[in-house]
């Protein structure tokens, strides 16, 4: 008998115009010991089924049809009390952002004492002990001082362990893990990962695990259910699904995650479900001014650049003390290349971008940008020609558009900034721009919140080009997003290089994306560059131990077998 | 922290200074006291003596410096009025207003809170939806209104509260107090009332925007996930998390409950500092409403200060961010 058995599962989300399913008729089993990846789309109701099995659909979602079987009993239906005491006893979840899912008042301890005696009852000491041992367990060195910090004194990693740790107050049967690794870095991702493993195999607990990764899935899982809107597409044993997948979409999702290995010309799109969306990059060129991209030259020479943060704040000019976050940084772009930046969270890869938008003020060291020093630039007129040639696109395409403008607006907002053209002829660019980049001209009447997040990202994208910048800096232009999305983005940005002559400042920690993107990277470590290299010699031959680490800890397809990889969307 | 603390005192005493200032040029608008100190049978070398002893002759810089010289060593002046010096007359009227004040924070802050997570646990519910309508009319009626309608109703109609004044107080030391008296706790009822409501309801909907915000946080639905109980959720995990917020503008109210009491006072003829300074303005009694001015905003940026160290005790956050690594 399985340990946890979904039978024709069926999640409806009434609205006021429709009837949402976002879970299909869907049949589902975990054995005890078992990893079970979840794997889909966003969208596809991967999270709706672990928050089904939770009991905690939010409203107005319910079960329609179907039934839910823990250990042979239906949980299905339960009443609220009784789905409580089931929750953390005996499933238990692990939610994707660390950063969130603690509460920040509360120590370490206070949280999981709470959660022992909420279930188990017993006395301070017996909960005191368990929460020691269990934050032993989980991997966190010294547990006696760690257990009285609040959640805000971990590190990303160390806080998913926290939260494993609750996760096991009880000694569940189930666990589901929603996007368990998504927030946090390779290295750190791969030590969450095996704790996850050795749990399943150790305490023989059943792990659902739902994510988009195809990387993780294929390290960790020992079966996987790829869904796509709401249905199962595919089930099987990992090595099966993945090495030969039987369905189209698998096939395609597949396809289209990046390759560490060979570099693509294009990213592969995903074609299943007929969606493909056509850009016209090539009208744009018709218009762009013409540039010469002498790649011999440099567009950036960057020397030395350094940016310091306050980091206590003194009365006394002695009591301050700064955290080094760029430590004297050089390396020039060449026109025309794209120019990666890698390097785990708090590597200091972003604020190199910003000082180079000229966003943070340089502490130290110059930026020259075409023979010109500009990150001393006062001058307005001179501050804003030099701004005009840069542009940016953020990784958050939920938070980096204003959403009280509408489409057109904020497309037009760099043009009525610069001064560069009015009345009519902004809308005509406008629209072109809008056209372009795949939205159609009407997208231009509506707000930021109607679209998806690529769709939203071609905003940025479109918003970005309304200058006509020679150069683009793209700070994890995709990592909210979903491998297919990921793809057209990344196929625009190449589009834009190849027929506009655009220069790209590409910063990212996903390394197969940057492997496929990027002329020559920069490894970057504690705020210093440890390697430069060409992508091809850094991936085939990494100089430096970290980049051979980082390279090495990727999650990556190719473990499996091969076939079936041919297939492209 | 003690830098902290040391800082933020400097600028306490920068705030003072400029809201001295900035009194004392107003006084000048206020109108001349000295056609209300002396008789109709004044004659110009009267006036002249008069106002060169009191200094009014001189510019506001210089009176308002002279102030401050009396006020460092404790000395406030001489009311023009009653002749007696200001702290006296403001020792007497204090506790009639601290007490009001105590009472409606009191009522304010406990019902405020407790309100505010009810509608915003049962946001559903036909009590909650109540709450909030009836909330609205709290906030947009007047003060004044508000505290005559009360009268109205529980005294004029009903009978059962006094319209005005403190009842019987009992001398304890130099504190006056109504809180030992059947009567004086009548008194305070209506009064109390009429100056929380309007902080009432403002705690009220902010606790309850700040909770339902809370309630969709991913720590609350984890907590959930876990299997904790609503109570525990509601009461420990998003409370606490709503108070951060909340504190600074509940500060900033006890304040106002303080400096706005003066209407209240005025209603309902309340004996204390607000009533007092109503008075001296009618008055143009200087030193009282300099005074008056000095203590209020004295108040204002110590509760300020209290509510920045609560911040500290609260969250975790701050305290490890002074603390430095």
């Amino acid at each position: 008998m399985s340990l946890l058995t979904i039978n024709d599962l069926t999640v409806e989300f009434p609205t006021r115009r429709q009837l949402f399913t976002a879970v299909d008729h869907v049949d589902l089993s975990v054995e005890p010991g078992e990893i079970h990846g979840l794997v889909g789309e966003s969208g596809a109701g991967k999270s709706t089924i672990g928050a089904a099995i939770m009991g905690l659909l939010d409203r107005p979602g319910r079960i329609a049809s179907g039934t839910i079987k823990l250990s042979g009993e239906q949980i299905s239906g339960l009443d609220a009390e009784a789905m409580r005491g089931l929750r953390g006893k005996k499933i238990s979840m692990i939610f994707q952002d660390p950063l969130t899912s603690l509460n920040p008042l509360f120590t370490v301890r206070e949280q999981l004492v709470e959660t022992i005696q909420a279930h188990l009852g017993g006395s301070d000491a017996e909960a005191n002990k368990r929460a020691r041992d269990l934050i032993d367990r989980v991997g966190i060195p010294d547990p006696d001082t760690r257990l009285d910090q609040y959640p805000h004194q971990f590190s990303g990693g160390m806080r998913q362990r926290v939260v494993i740790a609750l996760a096991l107050c009880t000694e569940p049967d189930v666990i589901i893990a929603d996007e368990p690794t998504t927030a946090l870095d390779v290295s750190v991702q791969a030590q969450i990962l095996d704790l996850i493993k050795e749990l399943a195999t150790e305490r023989q607990v059943g792990v659902i695990l739902i994510t988009h990764d195809m990387g993780v899935i294929a390290d960790t899982t020992d079966k996987v259910t790829v869904m796509y809107a709401g249905k199962v597409v595919e089930t099987g044993p990992t090595s099966q699904v993945m090495g030969r997948p039987s369905h189209e979409y698998t096939k395609s999702l597949i396809a289209a995650v990046p390759r560490p290995t060979l570099k693509l010309h294009r990213f592969p799109q995903i074609s299943y479900g007929g969606r493909e969306t056509r850009f016209a990059i090539e009208d744009m060129a018709r218009h762009w001014p013409k540039v010469d991209n002498d790649t011999s030259k440099p567009v950036f020479e960057i020397r030395d650049l350094t940016k310091k943060f306050l980091q206590r704040k003194g009365l006394l000019p002695w009591d301050r003390t700064y955290f080094t976050a760029v430590d004297q940084v050089s390396f020039d772009i060449r026109a025309g290349e794209v120019f990666g930046v890698v390097g785990e969270s708090g590597s200091g890869k972003s604020t190199v971008a910003r000082m180079i938008a000229g966003l943070y003020p340089v502490d130290g060291g110059t930026i020259t940008f075409e023979g010109q020093v500009v990150s001393d630039l006062k001058n307005r007129a001179a501050l804003d020609a030099y701004r005009k040639n840069i542009q940016m696109i953020f990784q958050d395409p939920y938070s980096s558009l204003n959403p009280r403008m509408r489409v057109d607006d904020i497309v037009a907002e760099p043009i009525r900034h610069h001064r560069l053209m009015d009345g009519a002829d902004i809308k005509r660019r406008v629209d072109e721009l809008l056209d372009q980049v795949g939205l159609g001209h009407e997208a231009g009447l509506k707000y930021p919140h109607e679209f998806s997040g690529g769709q939203r990202q071609r905003i940025s994208i479109a918003r970005a080009l309304a200058t006509q910048p020679r150069f683009l800096i793209c700070d994890e232009p995709t990592s909210a997003l979903d491998v297919s999305i990921q793809a057209q983005i990344l196929n625009i940005l190449k589009d834009l290089q190849e027929h506009l002559g655009l220069t790209l400042l590409f910063i990212s920690h996903d390394l197969p994306v940057v492997r496929q993107m990027c002329d020559r990277v920069a490894v970057m470590k504690q705020g210093k560059v440890v390697e430069l290299q060409e992508t091809n010699s850094l991936f085939a031959n990494p100089q430096t131990e970290y980049a051979s680490e980082l390279l090495r800890l990727m999650p990556r397809l190719d473990d499996l077998s091969t076939e079936g990889l041919s297939a492209e969307g | 922290m003690f830098a902290y603390i040391v800082r933020r005192m400097f600028q306490s005493v920068i705030v003072l200074l400029v809201v001295g200032l900035v009194a004392f040029s107003m006084f000048r608008f206020v109108g001349d006291p000295i056609d209300n100190m002396l008789g109709q049978e004044r004659t110009q070398a009267d006036i002249d003596r008069l106002r060169s002893e009191l200094g009014l002759d001189q510019p506001f810089p210089v009176q308002y410096f002279k102030f401050l010289q009396g006020a460092v060593q404790g000395n406030f002046g001489v009311s023009y009025r009653q002749g007696r010096p200001v702290s006296t007359i403001i020792a007497e009227r204090a506790p009639a207003t601290l007490e009001l004040a105590f009472v409606s924070g009191v009522l304010a802050i406990t019902l405020g809170i407790a309100l505010g997570v009810f509608t915003a646990i049962r946001r559903q519910g036909v009590a909650a939806n109540v709450i909030m309508t009836v909330s609205l009319i709290g906030v947009s009626l007047p003060t004044f209104l508000i505290g005559i309608l009360l009268i109205y109703i529980f005294s004029v109609e009903l009978d059962l509260l006094p319209s005005f004044g403190r009842g019987e107080t009992v001398m304890i030391g130099n504190w006056s107090t109504g809180f030992l008296t059947t009567s004086g706790l009548k008194a305070l009822i209506l009064p109390a009332i009429t100056l929380g409501l309007y902080q009432m309801t403002l705690i009220m909907r902010l606790v309850r925007s700040e909770m339902l915000e809370v309630m969709r946080a991913d720590y609350v639905r984890f907590a959930r996930a876990r299997g904790l109980s609503d109570r525990v959720i509601n009461f420990r995990h998003a409370l606490k998390n709503t108070l951060v917020p909340v504190i600074t503008i509940t500060g900033l109210q006890l304040g106002s409950i303080i400096a706005f009491a003066i209407i209240t006072e005025t209603v309902f003829q309340w004996p204390g500092v607000g009533l007092l300074f109503i008075n001296a303005i009618q008055f143009v009694d200087i030193p009282v409403m300099a005074a008056y001015l000095m203590l209020i905003s004295v108040m204002f940026v110590t509760i300020n200060l209290i509510v920045d160290l609560l911040y500290y005790a609260i969250d975790p956050r701050l305290r490890v961010d002074a603390r430095a690594t």
